[in-house]
């Protein structure tokens, strides 16, 4: 298994837009092991320093249809996040914010489930994080919080990137950011409908690419792929199910 | 005969799942019939202009519009659920079938992503390769695009003048990879074809024919009075709501709101060239239209450009032949013909990724059509699905 | 009664006139049958014509250059399914497609072809057409509301609004041109052939009087009538990208070929309308001042010619054809149909024919062009929006309409008071 990657450093050229191109010396990596990443630092706009090898990831790769890996492993070691927005955050809310890195160059806060609307609406409202990209959510079901919901979040005066995640329990609510992005309706409704978050105070909260009715959450990991609901398709389309 | 009959009987509304009136808070439903004012209509999902299966219930005073709902999944294909069972290059050609008018530049996303995983950087004749057909995509998108937005307002030979002229551009997509239309064009790490003999100077012939032609759509439409009617002043977005309701792409520009993600956070090779990005005033429809018609110019401008500069070298960087990105996730997001197509992959060191999602701007630029059609009338509500630009391959994936 | 047939050929007036029952039933087959055959050629022109609009070549297979596919696709029509909605209201929706094809094909009973080419000639020929063509909304709302859906509810509401606003600009400009038919009689005439007479006492079509009063006028009755019509880009009522297919949506097969002929014959006849108020109706170009006996032969080869000249582009085609055996019945169609149109040709060269069809060339011939300006139209203008629409018919054309009207009566009273402004002007 001719596994080697070697390449230029990742040039994050995604992160902070009058940064220059930080000199980031390549890192080559020769094993089956994830490859080590050189994830640069923007701290608020510039200064870019170069970030140490990271060592290998604990988990050796796993075949593909095996079981996936219980707890969330954060990547070869992502960088702590060091900024002023960070800091702050970390002074305010202490634990709260579990962790604030950088992997790749991108930035993202895990923070409590308990502060995760304050957080995000003080980004919209103070730190200028005017668009959420985007909400999603990853199950990981042998953890015991089993959701890590995403919140991906740009700032246009900034030119900067941010993702939230907090981890969330099976049957927990989370409050809805719709309130904060109009944008969060429908993405809360996807959300939802593929894993079963449900949101407090949405508006609209039903299925949105599925059927009414439809029994399951498809993007659960314990949702084979070949599942269907066999009785909503005997109903609705009167016929069998092909499978 | 007894099968064809309770197949008929499904498709009453109200027999089993939801029916029309389902839908909608509609408070005159317990009102007398001839009290009512309100009518609900329902629009798709076969419609032929909500462009492939969208499905809107609009209730109506007369004609004009109180509210929309849009119910949207009929093309649901779980592409997000295959990615999490498929390897990484074997997602590569599903991303195509999602916005299946711009595949080029789903695929350049995705690889992105997964190079960014793999930390992993595109050599630069690779680069700029895909900018070139990138670009071209997105001219194709566009043309797409103009085709039947003019047709849903009713000029019906527009369509047959943009089809002519993206033929050219699917010969080239034809030439370089054997595709038209769900390309598979670009590969982890950089593209797998090498330019064909005569790839630049199609690219160059091209660009000089398209010009005069993009004249022509525009003497067909840009002062044509009842077009300028029907699109000036229709679907009103301002920037904030823009902002809020997270609508990228032209749509975003032609409310005036000056952000491509080629120049605010550039990828691929596009910080090497010189491109302007147009913007509008009015956040109208006949803005939207503008915008979209200098976006092609300037995608012709980049491609000129592109073509001149193409560098000699590798076209793909050295990826391992089995793909196992470290454990992490990212996001990425490129600037695709609709707005903002970003992917966050979560991989857990395995050749799957563990979580693929795409964020596709189509979904989230189709959740403004409620705010700008309100208030206007029933043939509004066909412009302004027409100019959001939606394909619905995407918006259900 | 060979004597009664017979005479009327040298009356010199129309059947109507002559009391002859039997020409009379002649006539009105022979335009019921060419009015259909007309849809049929339109059907086929539009879609070539569109098409070479829209760099496409349109019909190529069934005959030669696609010539067959209107005959195949009326076919396909009769022998579909009659589907009738099942909460449809029967009777109303059986009996709409009715009324709107019987209302477009009586507005011909009047329409003078030529001096003795109507079925008859009302005193009050305007009149009835307009009243007549008016009642074929009554079929579209009758369509639209029996069908007990949506999109037919709103297709024909729209379609009421729009022809009753259109017909009160159409009115104001039928009734100036009907002002000028009484300068120099003192008296004028409501009938579609006393109008053309008028015109060819005058000396002059009435689109050229009182430049630009006539012009004006026969503008605004040129744009009212697409509307009247319901065609693009007035076509909102069938709005097919708004409203699927508008009025007609839930009818199929046999029933939506008759909206389909009803909507072509409709078309046929406000041209015809057109045609003979301004355009000088059957009168050939130029009588005034090509006069005299030689013009008049000249002129009266042309339709021949014409035939020609498309009978000799048919053996072109034939000799350029593809000499490959798939193609060889499709060479031999076209060859056979070039060769009627020169026998046809060559028909009209005979005196007698030759005298009596002149009229009806020219006619046609302005009705044709037309037919082309609707298919122009449709092949490069958007569909106005129904808000739009009614300004333009209540807030320009109306006024309009009325100024000309005004205009036009102030003229034909006091020309020294014309003449006085115009030397203003100058």
């Amino acid at each position: 298994m001719p596994e080697e990657t070697k390449g230029p450093s990742p040039a994050s050229p995604q992160q902070g837009g009058e940064k220059p191109p930080a000199p980031t010396p390549p890192v080559p990596a020769e094993t089956a092991a994830p490859q080590a990443v050189a994830a640069p630092q923007p701290e608020t706009p510039a200064a870019a320093k170069p970030a140490e090898p990271a060592k290998p990831a604990e988990k050796p790769a796993v075949p593909a249809t095996a079981a996936k890996p219980a707890p969330k492993p954060e990547g070869p070691k992502p960088e702590p996040w060091e900024s002023d927005l960070a800091a702050s955050l970390r002074s305010q809310y202490g634990t709260g914010i579990r962790e604030a890195c950088t992997y790749v160059g991108q930035k993202y806060l895990v923070v409590d489930k308990s502060i995760l609307y304050e957080i995000l609406l003080r980004m919209r409202d103070d730190e200028g994080f005017d668009y959420c990209v985007d909400i999603t959510a990853v199950h990981y079901p042998k953890r015991d919080e089993q959701f890590d919901m995403v919140y991906v979040l740009y700032s246009f005066p900034k030119n900067e990137r941010v993702r939230i995640k907090t981890q969330i329990k099976d049957g927990d609510t989370v409050r809805t950011a719709s309130g904060i992005w109009e944008t969060a309706n429908w993405l809360e409704r996807e959300v939802y409908d593929m894993f079963g978050i449900s949101f407090d105070g949405h508006p609209d909260l039903k299925r949105i690419l599925l059927p009414e009715g439809w029994k399951g959450y498809p993007l659960r990991k314990d949702y084979p792929i070949l599942q269907q609901d066999q009785e909503w398709v005997q109903i609705n389309l009167g016929i069998e199910s092909g499978q | 005969m007894s099968d064809f009959e309770t197949d008929y009987r499904h498709a009453k509304p109200g027999q089993s799942g939801p029916g029309v009136t389902d839908y909608l808070d509609l408070d005159t439903k317990d009102e007398t019939f001839l009290d009512a004012t309100e009518l609900v209509l329902n629009m798709g999902p076969q419609h032929p202009s909500t462009h492939g299966v969208l499905r809107v219930i609009l209730k109506l005073d007369g004609e004009k519009v109180l509210g929309t709902e849009c119910i949207i999944g009929y093309l649901h294909r779980g592409v997000e659920k295959i990615g999490e069972h498929r390897t990484y290059a074997m997602f590569n050609p599903y991303v195509d079938r999602m916005d299946y008018v711009a595949s080029v530049s789903n695929g350049l996303g995705y690889c992105e992503a997964v190079e960014k995983l793999l930390s992993v950087e595109a050599p630069p004749r690779a680069q700029y390769l895909r900018v070139i057909l990138t670009e071209l995509c997105r001219i194709s998108s566009h043309q797409v695009w103009l085709g039947t937005h003019a047709l849903d307002i009713g000029a019906l030979t527009p369509l047959f003048y943009c089809f002519r002229d993206r033929e050219e551009i699917l010969k080239i997509f034809e030439k370089y990879c054997g595709a038209r239309l769900t390309t598979h064009a670009f590969r982890i790490g950089g593209c797998l074809y090498e330019a064909y003999d005569g790839f630049e100077q199609d690219c160059k012939k091209f660009c000089d024919a398209f010009l005069p032609k993009l004249d022509e759509y525009e003497e067909l439409l840009t002062t044509n009075r009842i077009w300028v009617r029907r699109t000036k002043g229709v679907g009103i977005l301002n920037p904030e709501d823009c902002i809020a309701l997270g609508v990228t792409g032209p749509v975003l520009r032609a409310s005036g709101v000056k952000w491509d993600l080629r120049k605010a956070q550039p990828y691929e090779s596009y910080k090497d060239f010189d491109f302007e990005i147009p913007t509008g005033l009015n956040g109208d429809t006949y803005d939207r239209y503008l915008v979209r018609i200098e976006e092609m110019r300037q995608s012709v401008r980049i491609i000129r450009q592109a073509v001149d500069g193409l560098p000699t070298g590798p076209i793909i960087a050295k990826v391992p032949k089995v793909i196992k990105p470290p454990v992490g996730e990212v996001y990425h997001s490129i600037e695709a013909p609709k707005g903002e197509l970003g992917y966050f992959i979560v991989s857990d060191g395995s050749t799957q990724p563990y979580r693929m999602r795409v964020r596709p701007p189509s979904f989230v630029n189709l959740q403004a059509l409620d705010k700008m059609v309100r208030g206007l009338l029933v043939a509004d509500v066909v412009a302004v699905i027409g100019t959001l630009d939606i394909v619905l391959g995407e918006v259900d994936r | 009664m060979l004597d009664a047939i017979t005479g009327y050929l040298n009356s010199g007036t129309t059947p109507g006139e002559y009391g002859s029952i039997f020409w009379a039933t002649i006539y009105i087959l022979v335009i019921t049958i060419g009015i259909s055959l007309a849809v049929i050629a339109m059907n086929w022109l539009e879609r070539k014509i569109l098409a070479h609009m829209q760099i496409r070549l349109g019909p190529m297979r069934v005959g030669p250059h696609g010539l067959l596919q209107p005959f195949a696709d009326a076919l396909k029509l009769l022998i579909k399914e009659d589907i009738i909605p099942e909460e449809a209201d029967k009777l109303v929706f059986w009996s709409a497609p009715v009324v709107v094809t019987m209302t477009a094909f009586t507005t011909f009973l009047v329409v003078p072809f030529g001096r003795t080419h109507a079925v008859t000639d009302m005193n009050i020929g305007v009149l009835f057409m307009l009243g007549i063509s008016s009642l074929g909304v009554l079929g579209i709302i009758m369509a639209g509301w029996s069908s007990n859906s949506h999109y037919p509810l709103m297709g024909s509401l729209r379609s009421s609004a729009q022809m009753v606003s259109y017909e009160i600009a159409m009115g104001l400009a039928i009734v100036s041109a009907v002002l000028m038919t009484s300068l120099q009689t003192g008296t004028g005439t409501l009938s579609m052939i006393g109008i053309v007479e008028a015109q060819n006492a005058q000396q002059t079509w009435f689109i050229f009087k009182f430049f630009p009063l006539g012009f004006i006028a026969f503008g605004v009755f040129a744009i009212a009538m697409v509307a009247e019509t319901n065609r693009a880009p007035f076509d909102l009522p069938e709005a097919e990208s708004e409203l699927v297919a508008g009025f007609h949506t839930e009818y199929s097969g046999f029933r939506w070929s008759l909206f389909f002929l009803a909507e072509y014959a409709a078309m046929l006849a406000v041209s015809s309308i057109a045609v003979t108020l301004w355009l000088g109706g059957w009168m050939r170009p130029f009588p005034n001042f090509l006069s005299g006996p030689a013009w008049e032969t000249a002129f009266s080869f042309i339709p021949a010619l014409a035939l020609f000249v498309l009978a000799g582009m048919c053996l072109l085609g034939t000799v350029r054809m593809p000499k490959i055996p798939q193609m060889r019945v499709q060479t031999v169609g076209l060859g056979i149909f070039g060769t009627l149109l020169g026998l046809v040709g060559l028909v009209l060269l005979v005196p007698a024919v030759r005298e009596r069809v002149q009229d009806i060339f020219w006619f046609v011939t302005k009705v044709a062009f037309f037919m082309y300006l609707y298919i122009w139209y449709r092949g490069t203008f958007p569909r106005y929006r129904f808000d739009q629409l009614m300004k333009v018919g209540w807030k320009v054309l109306l006024p309009i309409g009325l100024a000309v009207l005004i205009a036009t009566a102030m003229v034909g009273l006091y020309p020294e008071l014309a003449a006085a402004v115009v030397g203003v002007v100058q």
